[in-house]
């Protein structure tokens, strides 16, 4: 079946050496989403885009037609029949296959993923399961209590930032959504807020900061608890928290203080807690806090997500299969469980006995056992370039680039939908072509008769 | 013996970038293969600018890799700072604590000099 | 299916209501997924016959209000891992996908309950505009039902302010506009004001229809009347849809009897209404008490009004509703997780795990408030089947609930494990009157497709859409009800004894009203200044629609 969205504002083909212009065109670097982008086209190149961010710029302007077959197959040009073929029959001999990537696929696609993933009974793993997959798993032990970012715009007078660097992961944050914008109840923007950063290292993004407060590393879980403790009235001791956090009890109570008395404080938190000592407990202990601080004030927190679509993944999976990420079908049937069958571990593990890589480069970003694993299975990638992965895949197919040659629709990281309005068209299929095709074959192979 | 440091892997603009222009390209290559050193540290274990290290986790999961100097003020003594890459992935192990995420960011390492860097 | 594939269902004992069919053995004709009169010429011969005779045939059940899809479902899905490690899992077969079940099931799981039950339409209750598209993605993925939702408005900044301006005809063009952008099918209203004032403070709600929304200065009041008289002169096929202010609280039934006196003789619809039946003292527990007596009266003498039950079941469930505040006081009640999500510009919602027990006074209580609904109001026609699934209870219990409105003796059965003294708190106990299968058929079909405005949907009347569900009679309603034994979808015979046996996407049904478009320049403007998305990001396209029906106006 074809999901009619990806038809949505298809590119239109460039007249050659004419200039096009594409308003409210979406970027799906990072989390951000910003959809105000103005490209300016050349032929099969963007030329300028306005508004965009360093790394958007750098995103818009590198993604062309990559000049690579659109299939290979053991390292040679093949056509993509061949390669189609080749992929489900991959899919379809091992006992253990998995499914891998999607943040950077539009909704549309990563549905096809899920599909063949349930026919074939495999697992499938976002890369969330790497970025705040701790965070979800949080969230099912708490709870949330979050908003939308134009909320954070419109209301958000105290602005923290816990282990993120938004200067150089997210580049328009402060500006489009945090810091900056003239809020419904902020007309004075930034001289309306003030703004908290917690790090380990003073980075890029203290320059936007009122108080910087650097802390020991591997201590978040002991400063958030610290912070729980001040929210609930608890008594503790200021030697002991100085020695476990690095920082003096006053620069605590002080936080605190400012916390209570805010009158809608947001928490925007990343990899620092998710990555290190603690993970899943960081970002627990920062949701509890926030919960917590609902007793004082309206009080809110939100997982800066790195990837244009990792959102949508989330979504997608979800609704589908009822679970996030980490998502076995051995049994026929989904199953959750993060440390099983999560990516990292099915890898390392080396449990997995074949496997598809989608818009991801877990051969560059993976730990050393969990890559010789990769690099000794046969699988499949699709990735716009080139990459560590895709130089050891049975199968590589250089797939259109999202939201430049192909629509769809992304969810931004606040989980608010996005259309994207491509700025002109490639040779090269979609990750949503190159799955349904996948997908027809996987069928026929398992007699599969589901429309 | 070797003093211990905590290694911090992260995002920077160049490694940013350089992923949207090739990780095969120059920017790319560049961002994830330079180690940030804190200039305190470098001047106290006599380290310069370029000098090439072998870090070392925990778990003997070792990498070498040329160092540059860290802007004053931005990281403190006893950290070191990497763009995510390949070098941080060589000092992952695979454990995840049963949470699906490696252990990405904190790492125990001791450095120890290779080779000093030609001038 | 060609256009010669006549179906002929031979001889069941027909329900159709609308159409004053009682039980009466008749064939049924299907033709290109409709009902057609049976043909005039003998030659014609069906290319398949069900054998019905001994079987009750009734439309495909409609549920009006439940909780399927869109932001924040899925987030309760991914919230509850835990719901659904035990108890029955979904394989996957060669024409089904595989879900998970619990109290949020999957979407293609969802598809396939509803369908294995008899039910054939669904509306979700909630939607933001801002996640309208994610609705109509997880629509795509819910199969075999057609379905619509409504939208959120109550808290909405330009109907707000339009009512602060005393702006009522651009008020009344932003609903068209809104509708028709979000492909939505009627206006919502969920604790209208209220979670405005949460979003400004601490523990903030409204108390009350005139309590001053902060920074609008509109009242609870004036958005009901304004949305409610909007949505007549804007001719909806059906009217606004309102989850009334004090949901829960003791004392909350002047709150509804208010909101209903509110909608000054427009068309209304108050839903889950024994959650709003309370009497008592603020926040007194000890005095709680049924006030759906007194409530039915009110519905039972103005016919503008109709409603539905949301009917508690006993077990655990989630809480999910528009109702910021109300998951945060849920959350607090019952000391579990709780996600809340504010929406810039037009809503709130939250989450929560709960359970009802029958040991509590005040559960048993409201389980039995629902059930004196069903038994009160004199016109089935106004009264729906619901349980706010999941919030009174997963949509699977409608057959149990159908057994305690034919059986008396097995609701005063259950009654008897409650605490006594609920005897002295709900009339239940007294009441004999016992549903007929007609009326059972009015409150699960015929009923909701006349209040939604669905002229072919809930009958059996030629040109309604050949959605059709066959049941094996069985003295125990619930067993009968269960499992139906043949369920039949725009003229396809899609599941056959709780078996799938083949899928389809299903149709959204939307609204598309006419409306002033000059209007759209000033909601523009608006829009443009605090939203953080772009203008031309916010409509959903048509082409997010697979299949889809636009519902007229009337």
């Amino acid at each position: 079946m074809t999901y009619a969205a990806t038809q949505v504002y298809a590119p239109t083909p460039s007249v050659p050496g004419e200039l096009k212009v594409i308003q409210d065109a979406t970027c799906t670097f990072c989390g951000c989403v910003c959809d105000d982008i103005e490209l300016t086209v050349k032929d099969d190149h963007i030329i300028e885009a306005k508004r965009a961010c360093v790394l958007g710029k750098a995103w818009f302007l590198n993604h062309s037609i990559e000049d690579r077959p659109s299939c290979m197959v053991d390292g040679k040009p093949a056509t993509l029949e061949q390669g189609y073929d080749r992929a489900a029959e991959i899919l379809t001999h091992g006992k253990y296959p998995i499914v891998y990537g999607l943040s950077d696929s539009p909704c549309e696609a990563q549905r096809v993923a899920v599909s063949i993933v349930d026919w074939i009974k495999g697992t499938i793993d976002t890369t969330t399961s790497v970025c705040h997959g701790p965070s979800g798993m949080a969230f099912q032990g708490v709870g949330e209590v979050t908003c939308s970012l134009g909320e954070v715009a419109n209301r958000g007078d105290l602005i923290m930032f816990w282990g993120s660097n938004p200067a150089e992961s997210h580049p328009r944050h402060f500006t489009k959504y945090s810091l900056m914008p003239k809020g419904m109840f902020l007309p004075n923007g930034r001289k309306d807020r003030t703004c908290v950063l917690v790090d380990v290292r003073k980075t890029k993004s203290a320059k936007a900061a009122d108080i910087f407060i650097q802390i020991k590393p591997k201590r978040d879980f002991e400063a958030l608890w610290t912070l729980r403790a001040l929210a609930k009235g608890i008594e503790l001791d200021p030697d002991l928290v100085q020695r476990e956090t690095g920082v003096e009890f006053s620069v605590w109570t002080d936080l605190m203080d400012r916390m209570k008395a805010c009158k809608f404080g947001v928490i925007f938190f990343g990899m620092g807690l998710t990555m290190t000592r603690g993970k899943h407990a960081n970002s627990e202990a920062i949701l509890a806090l926030t919960r917590d601080m609902n007793e004082h004030t309206r009080f809110v927190a939100k997982p800066n997500r790195g990837h244009g679509n990792v959102t949508g993944a989330d979504n997608v999976v979800s609704w589908r299969t009822g679970y996030p990420f980490g998502v076995n079908h051995s049994r026929g049937y989904p199953r959750f469980n993060p440390g099983e069958y999560t990516t990292s571990d099915t890898l390392a593990n080396r449990e997995a006995d074949c496997g598809m890589t989608i818009a991801c480069d877990p051969m560059a970003n993976f730990s050393q056992p969990a890559r010789e694993h990769l690099a000794s299975i046969p699988f499949i990638a699709l990735d716009t370039k080139e990459t560590p992965t895709t130089r050891v895949a049975a199968v590589a197919f250089t797939v259109a680039t999202y939201g430049i040659n192909t629509g769809g629709t992304v969810y931004r990281m606040d989980d608010v939908p996005i259309p994207l309005r491509p700025a002109f068209p490639s040779p090269h299929p979609s990750d949503y072509d190159v799955l349904t095709e996948i997908e027809k074959r996987v069928k026929k192979i398992l007699g599969v008769t589901h429309v | 013996m070797l003093e211990t440091f905590i290694l911090i892997p992260g995002r920077t603009t160049d490694q940013g970038c350089g992923v949207s222009e090739g990780k095969f390209k120059a920017k790319y290559q560049t961002a994830v293969n330079s180690l940030q050193v804190a200039p305190g540290d470098m001047e106290r274990l006599g380290l310069s600018e370029g000098d090439r290290v072998r870090l070392t986790g925990e778990e003997g999961q070792s990498v070498e890799v040329c160092i540059t100097a860290a802007k004053k003020e931005e990281l403190p003594e006893g950290l070191l700072f990497i763009a995510y890459g390949d070098i941080s992935s060589q000092l992952m192990t695979g454990d995840t604590h049963g949470s699906g995420m490696p252990t990405s960011k904190g790492m125990e390492v001791t450095m120890e000099l290779l080779q000093k860097a030609t001038s | 299916m060609t256009s010669s594939d006549y179906i002929k269902i031979s001889q069941g004992l027909v329900y159709d209501p609308l159409h004053g069919i009682d039980g009466e053995v008749r064939d049924i004709w299907i033709l290109d997924g409709r009902i057609i009169d049976p043909p005039t010429d003998l030659a014609i011969r069906p290319s398949r016959t069900i054998d019905a005779s001994g079987l009750v045939v009734m439309p495909g059940g409609i549920d009006m209000h439940c909780h399927i899809a869109g932001p924040k479902v899925n987030v309760a899905r991914k919230m509850r891992p835990e719901e659904k490690r035990r108890g029955e899992q979904m394989p996957r077969t060669d024409i089904t996908h595989s879900g998970s079940l619990g109290s949020v099931p999957s979407t293609f799981a969802t598809g396939y309950k509803y369908a294995a039950m008899g039910y054939t339409t669904a509306f979700d209750a909630a939607i933001p505009p801002l996640g309208a598209r994610h609705a109509h993605e997880e629509f795509e993925d819910t199969p075999c039902i057609d379905k619509g939702f409504y939208v959120l408005m109550g808290n909405n900044h330009y109907v707000m302010q339009s009512l602060m301006k005393k702006e009522p005809q651009k008020l009344k063009a932003f609903i068209g506009w809104l509708l028709a952008s979000t492909k939505g099918f009627a206006p919502k209203l969920v604790n209208p004001g209220g979670v405005e004032v949460w979003k400004s403070k601490r523990a903030g709600n409204v108390s009350g229809l005139d309590t001053l929304v902060d920074h609008f200065d509109v009242t609870p009041r004036q958005i009901i009347k304004g949305v409610a008289q909007a949505a007549a002169e804007l001719g909806l096929p059906h009217p606004v849809h309102i989850h009334c202010n004090n949901l829960g609280m003791p004392g909350n039934w002047e709150t509804t009897l208010e909101t209903m006196r509110a909608l000054e003789g427009h068309r209304g619809h108050i839903t889950h209404i024994q959650f709003h039946s309370y009497g008592g003292g603020a926040g007194d527990e000890n005095t709680f008490n049924s006030k759906a007596i007194q409530l039915a009266e009110y519905v039972n003498a103005n016919p503008n009004i109709t409603i539905d039950v949301g009917q508690v079941l006993f077990g655990e469930t989630t809480s999910m509703t528009g109702d910021g505040p109300l998951g945060y006081f849920l959350s607090k009640v019952y000391g579990g997780k709780w996600f809340s999500s504010d929406t810039e510009m037009e809503s709130g919602c939250g989450i929560t795990p709960i359970k009802y027990r029958n040991k509590s006074l005040v559960h048993s209580l409201q389980w039995a408030i629902g059930l004196e609904w069903y038994l009160l109001v004199k016109d089935p026609w106004r009264v729906v089947m619901s349980t706010d699934h999941p919030n009174g209870g997963s949509f699977l219990a409608y057959p149990q609930i159908i057994r305690f409105l034919m059986d008396r003796t097995y609701r005063r059965d259950i009654l008897k494990t409650c605490p006594p003294e609920i005897l002295q708190r709900s009339s239940l106990w007294d009441i004999d009157r016992e549903y007929t299968l007609s009326e059972i058929a009015i409150i699960t079909r015929a009923g909701p497709a006349k209040i939604l405005g669905l002229k072919n949907k809930g009958h059996l009347g030629a040109g309604a859409d050949a959605d059709i569900t066959i049941y094996t009679p069985h003295e125990n309603k619930e067993i009968m009800f269960e499992m139906p034994r043949v369920v039949i979808k725009s003229g396809r015979i899609i599941v056959e004894q709780g078996e799938i046996r083949e899928t389809l996407i299903g149709k959204t049904l939307h609204v598309q009203p006419n409306y002033d478009q000059a209007v759209e320049s000033d909601i523009q403007e608006w829009f443009e200044k605090y939203y953080s998305i772009r203008w031309r990001n916010y409509p959903v396209d048509l082409s997010y629609l697979v299949e889809s029906c636009v519902i007229p106006t009337l």
